[in-house]
């Protein structure tokens, strides 16, 4: 049976199908989005194994320069000849195409640059050392080479003679004792060093404090005296304990062969992992994969962003959401109960009704600029003024931090929350309102005790909205209290343990600084994907247990179905 | 003459809205939903304390106005103007002195459609009283038993007190609804066609709950229903397009009334 276009067209076959198709795009989009960069980014912790090669191309025409190469080939492409030509490289410019390999050198300190292209074809003698040692490092990068001695105040303890297998199991006894100092001087400085000395700093704005109130008498002057004489002591033992474990963490080096013949001193306490990556098997390379995954996700950076971890980054993400998650809720749900119950509903509410809807549409930018100028500038210096007279002229408040990013973005989504719960308001039955009013309550107790908890999931679901907006805007939080690097994290155990004033780091942020900002642009790149991913899965996450609170709340208020 | 013959035949009480002790009083009540749309034109009515008393009348007569005009539902619907005076135990509700609060729980109100709170239905019932800062569970749960005993709803739900009360029936919701006015104490019933949206079953327990607790409380009700107003109510006013046709005993009302339209009405003319 045949059936007529227009027959056809009006049974809605194809519109089903011109939907489905556009879910489906969707779909796609989003999973090539995750994958694309779970891949990019992802791949850069697997250790992969460590080429040893040697590399001849022509430098002019007839002549040869060959050096040997060791390191990791991070990509392939194709590149034409003519391209190549004229970066200097003679080659035969009648073959259209080269393929060229990305190899990631490492061992900065040695050769000045860590990433090198190589042209496929001439390279020669491809083999993969087990011995080949790949090392992280806490400056200069990564490191590949031959472990020839591990030294022990300068004086070798064992070379290579004493066998591979037992110079290799010394080194790693003594870099994992290096390791667990570093721990302990890390801690020394960071936390108990960071204590005495955030003490120190209030006692000397406790001081100043009391000299402009013009109390700062001889009493106080000696209680202030002995307060500062105590840490002094405190800090001189915390001293003493860092120059002790100093000196322990310098005993240890190892001497490493680069290509070349070079030989590299490393001191064991600049080493932050070391494998023998050609030797590892699948079971291994996943320990070791998942143990940097780990670090990047809670160690702090290193090297300008561009090795190390994240974490005050992620930390710094998730605060500033949660902080402007407590702004904004309260004051777009008070702000949406005036408009919808307790304003008149005339021509005033309508165009604020249309301003605040507007009011979303403003770039992020410009809020940005608004934070600064009113947050920071006003309101900040005013309250400095007011309430910080001690530490001036340097600002506490007058100055970008966690509490003006989050109450900048706190107002740019506040129009989000506000018409979301407009929308709940206005959905809730009136039969359920007058109920409560006809059993004697007044319009306050039933929107207190039926009407808000009734819209709660509308609420909820603005909040929703408004989380994911805030956590990936960057442009205003560059002029309101983001970072490159910041000291420390805005939460720690120093009263008064949330530090609303401080700087801090973000994940959006991040992404910029490490992709534009970064001295080295091929170690930088695979961060660049990595840390998208982990701000797309932050936001995710904290968009989902919004929405499971939601649904909980929904369950709770399955409103009256008309 | 002949009214009180027949009256008397049928076996039903003598009595007139004129003759007993009045609990709310309206005398020429005029409201506007707009400035020149008039929904009810001078209503003068005495409604008597005790008595159930039917408002009927074809749609939109008026009558479920004038219904919430007695406990000042339609304070708020924007733009209303009420005039002329209310007065209930000789009270004018209007009057500026008068808490809105204070009233609407002496006057308690239930609506066309059920409408329990998303809340246990323990909770539902002790709603008035939490709101009258009344939190004691000795109290509540006395208070919470014997409303829903009073409306014939406590066997049903003795063993779920703190389930959701979205969870049940029609019937139950409405007479759950009821439990929760009279939890309050009110002195004054108003029912807005509490039956309409239930199936006949529980139309019935609700006419025999309105007949339990006629004892107690001075009932209005509004019906469509002209067979329930001849079976629960004792007074019975006729509406029509704003006005007040007639009021009188129930059982005149549907035997021998006083006005041709009322008759019309009862006798299935129009409407």
């Amino acid at each position: 049976m045949r059936i007529s276009a227009s027959k056809w067209f009006s049974s809605g076959t194809p519109f089903v199908w011109l939907n489905a198709g556009a879910v489906a795009i969707s779909i796609l989009m989003v999973v090539g989005l995750l994958g694309l960069l779970a891949v990019r980014g992802m791949a850069h912790f697997w250790p992969a194994d460590v080429m040893q090669a040697n590399y001849a191309p022509p430098v002019s025409f007839g002549t040869v320069v060959s050096t040997e190469v060791l390191g990791e080939k991070v990509e392939t492409e194709s590149v034409s000849s003519i391209q190549i030509a004229s970066s200097g490289i003679p080659v035969d410019e009648s073959v259209p195409y080269y393929d060229r390999e990305l190899v990631k050198l490492g061992n900065r300190d040695v050769t000045g640059a860590d990433f090198a292209w190589l042209l496929s074809d001439f390279l020669s003698d491809i083999s993969y050392p087990t011995d080949v040692v790949a090392l992280e490092r806490r400056e200069w990068g990564n490191f590949y080479g031959f472990l020839a001695e591990v030294k022990e105040s300068g004086v070798s303890v064992v070379d290579a003679e004493g066998g591979e297998d037992a110079l290799w199991a010394e080194f790693e006894k003594r870099l994992s004792r290096a390791l667990e100092i570093h721990d302990e001087i890390y801690r020394i400085e960071k936390i108990e060093i960071g204590e005495v000395n955030y003490a120190l700093e209030r006692l000397r704005l406790r001081q100043r404090g009391l000299e402009l109130e013009d109390a700062f008498d001889a009493e106080a002057e000696a209680s202030f005296a002995q307060q500062r004489e105590e840490l002094g002591a405190d800090y001189a033992l915390l001293q003493q304990d860092l120059v002790v474990l100093n000196q322990a963490i310098e005993r240890d080096s190892a001497l490493f062969l680069a290509p070349n013949g070079a030989e590299v001193d490393i001191e064991l306490a600049d080493i932050v992992r070391a494998y023998k990556p050609n030797q590892m098997g699948l079971v291994e390379k996943l320990f070791t994969y998942f143990a940097k995954l780990g670090e990047f996700l809670t160690d702090e950076p290193r090297e300008a962003n561009t090795e190390g971890g994240i974490f005050p980054a992620i930390f710094g993400t998730v605060m500033m959401v949660l902080l402007m998650s407590v702004f904004v809720t309260p004051f777009g749900v008070v702000a949406a109960v005036y408009l919808r119950e307790y304003a008149r509903q005339g021509f005033i509410t309508r165009a604020i009704r249309i301003a605040v809807n507007n009011l979303a549409g403003v770039p992020s930018i410009v809020y940005g600029v608004f934070g600064l100028g009113f947050f920071i500038y006003i309101i900040g210096a005013e309250v400095d003024q007011l309430f910080y007279p001690e530490a001036l002229p340097a600002p506490t408040f007058g100055t970008p931090g966690l509490l003006w990013a989050s109450l900048t973005l706190a107002l740019l989504t506040v129009p989000v929350v506000i018409v979301a719960t407009e929308e709940g308001l206005a959905r809730i039955p009136r039969s359920v309102r007058e109920g409560s009013l006809a059993l004697g309550a007044t319009k306050f107790e039933t929107l207190w005790r039926v009407v808000l908890p009734m819209a709660s999931p509308a609420m909820m679901t603005g909040l929703i909205l408004a989380v994911a907006r805030a956590a990936g805007e960057v442009a205003p939080l560059m002029l309101v209290g983001v970072v490159k690097l910041a000291p420390s994290l805005p939460l720690d155990g120093n009263y008064p343990y949330l530090h609303l004033d401080q700087k801090f780091m973000h994940l959006g942020f991040h992404i910029y600084d490490v992709g534009f900002q970064s001295p080295n642009i091929e170690a930088a790149r695979p961060l660049v994907f990595a840390t998208a991913l982990l701000l797309v899965i932050v936001i995710a996450g904290l968009n989902l247990s919004a929405v499971a609170l939601r649904n909980r709340l929904r369950e709770k208020f399955k409103s009256l179905e008309v | 003459m002949r009214k009180v013959d027949v009256s008397s035949v049928l076996g039903a009480s003598a009595e007139t809205p004129e003759g007993l002790e009045s609990c709310i009083d309206v005398s020429g009540l005029n409201l506007y939903y707009a400035k020149d749309k008039r929904a009810l034109n001078g209503i003068d009515l005495k409604i008597p304390k005790q008595r159930v008393t039917a408002f009927i009348g074809p749609s939109g007569c008026g009558k479920s106005s004038l219904l919430r005009c007695l406990n000042r539902m339609n304070d708020l619907v924007d733009d209303c103007v009420i005039e002329g005076t209310i007065e209930i135990d000789g009270e004018d509700i209007y009057s500026k002195h008068i808490d809105v609060a204070d009233l609407r729980r002496r006057v308690g109100m239930v609506f066309q459609k059920p409408n329990p709170f998303p809340k246990s239905i323990y909770e539902n019932v002790a709603y008035g009283l939490r709101i009258q800062g009344i939190n004691s569970k000795r109290v509540l749960d006395e208070v919470v038993e014997n409303s829903l005993r009073a409306a014939a709803l406590w066997d049903e739900v003795k063993d779920r007190l703190h389930d959701s009360a979205l969870g049940m029936s029609g019937g139950q919701q409405q007479r759950l609804v009821i439990a929760r006015t009279i939890a309050v104490e009110p002195e004054v019933l108003l029912l807005d066609e509490p039956a309409s949206a239930l199936d006949p079953i529980s139309t019935l327990k609700i006419e025999e709950l309105i007949h339990e607790l006629k004892r107690d409380y001075t009932i209005v009700i509004v019906t469509h229903n002209m067979q329930q107003a001849a079976r629960v109510s004792d007074f019975t006013a006729f509406m029509y397009m704003g006005d007040m046709v007639e009021f009188d005993a129930t059982d005149t009302i549907f035997t021998n009334p006083a006005k041709k339209q009322t008759e019309d009405y009862i006798t299935g003319r129009y409407g």
